[in-house]
């Protein structure tokens, strides 16, 4: 796996969507290689292959069997400075991109939703715009546009190389430098993006598409991730999260699903990993003929709770069991840890932050749980969105 | 699981994860066992004590194709509701013992079977068997369990209701099987799942979880003598006969129609398809290596390359052979701008005759041919997914030595052989495309007014 220390919240403004533009891109070809060669030589092998963007990171990762190694490198290596761009494989390209989007985004209300939610969260901090761009941005983007971000970002020194499998480190290590040892260096801007401004009034999104026939609700706020100063809070939101909404005996799912039955799910899920101040969500999608306001009404009572009288030990000690579990079966494939590693790596953490992970969590106490719910839900600094049906005379 | 990591130059990080056995990467090397109970239960079993972890995946014979025609979405249901509470844990505080032990317990309908997954922490085995065991032989089905499953069902089925691939996939499968059970989707509809019964339910229980036709593969942290004993344990006190409704073998109804849901959408939803090969036919794998070269291929297939690559059509393309118990599809999807979606199923029924036309070099077939050998390990590389394959070796009939035999049964495949099976078996006239949106200039056979 080839990690970019580069991803969507980096790029220009006025230009969403390159980084992953570009991620496509890089299977068009080099100098050295026609385009579609390095898949047809990936294919050949037995391997398998593909990239991935995101507001922090792009990846670029090949499976193959461990004698192949040295090739995936000197193709990796390739095309890390050598790629060869022109306007008609642009062109083409784009079209793909636009097609992607309307699969992924504007063929589903609630991704659509989605968008504007994050849109909402964050008023100044690039996260508001989508990895895979605005529509009209993707449109505009120029064949300069793309070079520039790639010769701005993309060097050995802004990449990070995992290798996981059944190898010998000492000669991944030299395979590492015959290929990527002769790359030139370049200077990396910072990656520093404009932060939030104090949110001083709640926001709620509201989408009604005559599509929808199951509602949905669900509230964010901002929050600190691993790299955060405040990082200790991160580590208890991330036991509170347990808490409040993994799984089926979660304080949401117990009192909205089972006990009070006014959704058919809920939950909480809090993104830890990022660069920048992250979010803390909770959701739930009502059961049929029971009305927003009454669910939210619900969940807004369980925050309440939770806020005034603070979790207990044996809750936030059965989370904690749960998260360290989690992190064996994490290990329970080839590209899970590497996985884990390549996103700490590019959000600002370090492999000491990963193995201490399992110690951090199991340190955490229940008032540290208590301090870091109280300090990030806020009503005032929350976005709400809502799913809705067009006629909406039901779901009232 | 070992950690290096290093820098060079100040250039580039070099981080490197080992494994001993799980990243060898090469299911070849796997010992599979064959592991019989003393009480006659049958199991295969890749041992590795790399990780203290056990996946179990097993199977019942019978899925939603069995489901009675008013009352479709029963199987689905009725294993939805196994994992609700057994013995004396209701509901919450069977999902309780499972959360606190770190258990993974899923049951699944598919249309030709029930699917049942489980994984577990070795620390806490024996207890993992033993819910497993609750939930096979004791299911409660108290009534408010009934009344969530149900409301979550439908709201699955709600959810997909409006979705384009959704509405694309249930008009095909209609329109191939106007007759047959296999038209229904496993969640059934609104209607049908509003019939089911707690009676329904106890007895779908009671014929369908049986000793007869149970399928087991297990890999993971367990020897085959503990196997065993948990195998007994765990199924042994399941009934052992099953009465099987008779299902008839069919032929999909490919017609090679062209139909349009309406949508007002802005983009078109592309499913299309023909007759296909069973899983036993002689010619599958030739016609799995042909599909590879037409659509399976990923990156390097002909749609792939014609549709996405040169043209930038859509997003994705692609094609598949997919063998059931009853019928057999070759079926591929594909989604595009309104206006592109006449020459997306031109290019398409071009490449399906093209596939005939002997332009297989030997070279693109030797291409196919390592990707299928070389990937196949690749798919394998956790516990979960390698109990899969071997309850599918199993369930396929493929042999213990599949494996090993896999590899041979590639190579002997000639140019010769893709080209008689292209010729016999692809039929572009016959292909037959769903299109959900609001294509532009597409002369279809029929047209149904969506929303």
């Amino acid at each position: 796996m080839m990690w970019y220390k580069v991803g969507a919240a980096d790029e220009p403004p006025g230009k969403s969507g390159i980084a992953h533009f570009l991620e496509h891109l890089m299977f068009k070809g080099t100098a050295n290689r026609a385009p579609g060669e390095f898949s047809e030589i990936v294919a050949r092998n037995g391997g398998k292959e593909n990239a991935f963007t995101s507001q922090d990171y792009t990846g670029y990762y090949q499976i193959v069997s461990k004698d192949k190694l040295g090739l995936m490198m000197e193709l990796e290596a390739d095309r890390m400075m050598g790629l060869v761009l022109n306007q008609e494989s642009i062109n083409i390209e784009r079209q793909v991109v636009i097609e992607e989007r309307r699969t992924r985004v504007e063929t589903s209300p609630q991704a659509k939703l989605n968008e504007q939610v994050m849109a909402a969260t964050y008023s100044n901090h690039p996260y508001r715009l989508p990895v895979i761009g605005w529509k009209h941005e993707i449109e505009a983007l120029q064949l300069d546009d793309i070079i520039g971000f790639y010769k701005k970002w993309y060097a050995p020194n802004n990449a990070i190389l995992i290798v996981s499998g059944d190898v010998n480190p000492s000669e991944v290590y030299d395979l590492a430098k015959t290929y990527y040892g002769k790359l030139p260096f370049k200077k990396i801007p910072l990656r520093l993006r404009p932060s939030e401004p104090n949110q001083h009034a709640p926001r709620e999104v509201v989408l009604r598409d005559p599509r929808v026939l199951q509602p949905s609700w669900s509230r964010r706020w901002l929050a600190p991730s691993y790299n955060s100063p405040n990082k200790n809070h991160a580590y208890a939101l991330e036991v509170f999260a347990e808490v409040m909404g993994g799984g089926n005996t979660s304080r949401l799912n117990t009192s909205l699903v089972i006990s009070q039955k006014l959704a058919v799910s809920a939950g909480a899920w809090y993104a830890s990993d990022a660069l920048d101040t992250s979010t803390f969500v909770v959701w739930f999608s009502p059961r049929s003929g029971i009305s927003m306001d009454v669910v939210s009404a619900a969940l807004e009572k369980e925050l309440y709770k939770v806020k005034r009288n603070g979790t207990t030990k044996e809750e936030v000690n059965r989370a904690k069991q749960r998260l360290l579990d989690s992190a064996i079966f994490a290990r329970d494939s080839i590209e899970g840890p590497a996985q884990i590693f390549g996103v700490a790596m590019t959000t600002g953490q370090d492999v000491e932050d990963v193995e201490n992970w399992a110690n951090r969590i199991s340190d955490v106490t229940p008032d540290q749980v208590d301090l870091a719910a109280q300090a990030v839900l806020k009503i005032n600094t929350s976005t709400t969105g809502i799913l809705l049906p067009t006629d909406n005379i039901k779901a009232k | 699981m070992s950690l290096v990591f290093k820098g060079f130059k100040d250039i580039l990080l070099v981080l490197i994860v080992t494994f001993p056995f799980l990243g060898s990467g090469d299911v070849h090397s796997m010992e599979i066992q064959r592991v019989v109970s003393s009480g006659g239960i049958e199991a295969w079993l890749v041992e590795d004590h790399s990780l203290p972890i056990v996946s179990i995946r097993f199977s019942f014979p019978g899925g939603s194709v069995n489901d009675p025609t008013d009352k479709s979405g029963l199987a689905n249901m009725s294993t939805k509701l196994l994992g609700e509470g057994a013995g004396e844990f209701n509901s919450q505080k069977f999902h309780r013992r499972l959360e606190d032990l770190s258990v993974s317990l899923n049951f699944e309908a598919y249309k030709d079977i029930i699917l049942g997954s489980m994984k577990t922490l070795t620390r806490n085995r024996d207890e993992a068997f033993d819910l497993l065991k609750l939930a096979l032989l004791k299911p409660r089905f108290d009534d408010d369990s009934i009344q969530l499953i149900r409301a979550q069902i439908r709201s699955r089925i709600a959810r997909n209701k409006n979705n384009p691939n959704n509405i694309a996939q249930r008009t095909y499968w209609s329109m191939m099987f106007p007759e047959h059970p296999y038209r229904f989707e496993s969640s059934g509809t609104f209607k049908s799942i509003a019939k089911i019964s707690k009676y329904d339910l106890k007895s779908f229980v009671r014929s369908n979880l049986v000793k007869t036709g149970l399928i087991i593969g297990v890999a993971g942290d367990i020897t085959a003598d503990e196997l065993a004993l948990s195998l007994d344990k765990t199924f042994g006190g399941l009934p052992r006969y099953f009465e099987k409704n008779e299902i008839e073998n069919i032929s999909p109804r490919t017609l090679g129609k062209v139909v349009v849901v309406k949508n007002n959408l802005p983009q078109s939803s592309i499913v299309f398809g023909q007759n296909g090969l069973a899983r036993n036919h002689p010619d599958y794998y030739a016609a799995y290596l042909l599909n590879h070269i037409l659509g399976g291929g990923g990156f390097t297939s002909r749609l792939y390359k014609e549709i996405r690559e040169k043209r930038g059509l859509v997003y994705s393309v692609y094609s598949y052979l997919l063998p059931l118990d009853y019928s057999s599809l070759w079926l591929g999807a594909a989604a595009t701008d309104n206006k592109s979606v006449k020459d997306t199923i031109k290019i398409i029924k071009s490449e399906w005759s093209r596939m005939q036309d002997y332009q297989i070099t030997q070279e693109q077939l030797q291409s196919a041919r390592d990707n299928i050998k070389g990937s196949f390990s690749l798919r394998f590389n956790n516990t979960a997914s390698i109990a899969g394959m071997l309850l599918e070796i199993q369930r396929k009939g493929l042999g213990i030595n599949y494996i090993q035999n896999r590899e041979n049964i590639y190579d002997m495949i000639t140019i010769n052989d893709i080209n008689r099976v292209a010729k016999k078996w692809l039929d572009p006239k016959s292909l037959t495309f769903v299109i959900v949106g609001n294509p532009s200039n597409i002369i279809s056979s029929e047209v149904i007014s969506g929303k």
